[in-house]
């Protein structure tokens, strides 16, 4: 019989607050955390998490990680590091671009001051696996642990990856998800120039006035553990990831497979992983990021995966509320999912009220909808797609 | 362009170099064991950097591997300077 994979403990830092609890709560009560047309995690303070020597030698992508991970573990009831022999613990956390912010300080002070000028710190900070690096080395953790890198997917990547290395055998739990600080000079100016964010900094997916993704920060982390062994330790289990699903358009650097075909067979293959039919589904977490190629693309792959019963879904997505987290955005949306059908709710696409031709799904728009129980668990998929067609689609139950 | 550097202005550009790396100023002094303070390699390459563009001093792996206190670190900068 396969290993099963349960969610025992959740973490986020968003522009919503500190913590998983606001990220739910004000995203159902239709709170904005995007500002100025960014989102930033204004409340996060990494002093509150870390040491002043150990903020400094993590950017700040890799102290959201810590941040969210603390909290993951704390609810998992991990006080006292991993609960399992720690060679089969693992940590693999995603992000988009890594120490973005650390890249462009040292870059400065080499053309400013030259190569002396560097820091030791420069390239640990920078790397892109120094979320899973620093997590794991503050945890104790001593199994399978590195970085995942496919832009917008990777957070989702994460924690399909954390899946099947539980599923095998490699480990009995692994801390997974995405984080992101990109916020940047440059990363704001390259994503402008190929006109992929917002003008007008309204994040309003599938919304006819949709005009670009709102670039946000963040991280968020799932404890995930094989249903056994959670069991085992009396843990409290949250959810159950039930399957998930890759492909890759191999279609295009930035923009989507209009089509949506392989985004579709995404969700086609986590509903087959997670021997699922469509109307077993219960709502529909959307990539969702307010970008006029995305949202069309994104609905005509629901369509084509789930056929009838896309329509009769509830569709929304996290970005409304959050902006566009990068490679943090998979984990974070795949937190909110889990807490989002615990609550028996649908969050609301905020912002959403004109409808385009063709974009004709339920995006829940205005509030948050109730979610009927039935005496059984909801069950959602949570999707994925990064630039270069990367497309990863989790299926997540509780 | 090392001439007259002054033991105490070596001992507080080093001070002043490991609490920007996070040390705990109390903690500082001259017997201070860098093990105790967790300072690591990291730390040594960077206070290296800061003590050559202050003092032109070259501190290399070699020169401070057998170092323990703090106060050992001062003497070597101050002794290279002279």
């Amino acid at each position: 019989m396969r290993r099963r994979v349960v969610v025992t403990g959740i973490g986020a830092v968003t522009p919503l607050g500190v913590g998983s609890e606001p990220l739910i709560s004000r995203w159902s009560d239709g709170r904005c955390g995007i500002e100025d047309g960014a989102g930033r995690c204004h409340e996060f303070d990494p002093l509150d998490f870390l040491s002043r020597k150990d903020a400094r030698r993590s950017d700040r992508f890799a102290q959201l990680a810590i941040a969210a991970a603390a909290e993951a573990v704390a609810q998992a009831g991990w006080d006292d590091g991993p609960p399992h022999d720690p060679h089969r613990v693992g940590c693999i956390v995603g992000t988009g671009i890594g120490g973005l912010g650390s890249l462009e300080q040292q870059q400065r002070n080499l053309i400013q001051d030259g190569v002396k000028a560097v820091s030791p710190l420069a390239v640990p900070l920078m790397m892109g696996n120094a979320g899973a690096a620093a997590v794991a080395m503050r945890q104790g953790l001593r199994g399978p642990t590195y970085g995942v890198v496919s832009a917008c997917a990777a957070g989702a990547h994460a924690i399909g990856d954390a899946v099947r290395t539980i599923r095998c055998g490699d480990a009995d739990a692994v801390l997974a998800g995405g984080a992101e600080a990109a916020i940047t000079g440059l990363a704001e100016a390259g994503f402008a120039a190929m006109g992929a964010t917002s003008p007008s900094g309204v994040c309003r997916p599938f919304d006819a006035r949709r005009d670009g993704f709102v670039i946000g920060e963040g991280a968020g982390v799932l404890v995930l553990e094989e249903e056994d062994a959670a069991r085992g330790r009396g843990a409290h289990v949250l959810g159950e990831v039930l399957g998930y699903g890759a492909t890759c358009d191999a279609f295009h650097l930035t923009a989507p497979q209009p089509s949506g075909e392989d985004a579709a067979r995404a969700i086609e293959l986590a509903l087959r992983d997670a021997r699922l039919r469509p109307d077993d589904l219960d709502y529909v977490n959307a990539h969702g990021t307010s970008t006029p190629l995305n949202d069309r693309s994104e609905t005509a792959a629901l369509k084509l995966a789930l056929g009838g019963t896309a329509k009769s879904l509830p569709v929304s997505s996290t970005k409304s509320a959050i902006g566009h987290l990068l490679g943090a955005a998979g984990a974070v949306e795949a937190v909110a999912t889990v807490e989002a059908l615990r609550r028996n709710l649908a969050p609301p696409t905020l912002g959403w009220e004109e409808r385009e031709e063709g974009l004709d799904l339920d995006y829940v728009p205005g509030a948050a909808r109730p979610l009927s129980r039935n005496g059984k668990r909801l069950v959602a998929i949570s999707n994925s797609f990064g630039f270069g067609g990367h497309n990863a689609v989790l299926c997540l139950a509780a | 362009m090392a001439t007259a550097v002054s033991a105490e202005q070596v001992e507080q550009t080093i001070y002043d170099s490991l609490v920007e790396f996070g040390t705990e100023r109390s903690l500082l002094g001259r017997e201070a064991t860098l093990e105790s303070l967790d300072i690591d390699s990291l730390d040594l390459v960077e206070l290296a950097q800061i003590v050559e563009e202050e003092f032109g001093v070259e501190l290399r792996g070699d020169d401070v591997k057998d170092v323990k206190t703090v106060g050992e670190v001062v003497d070597l900068v101050v002794a290279k300077a002279a």
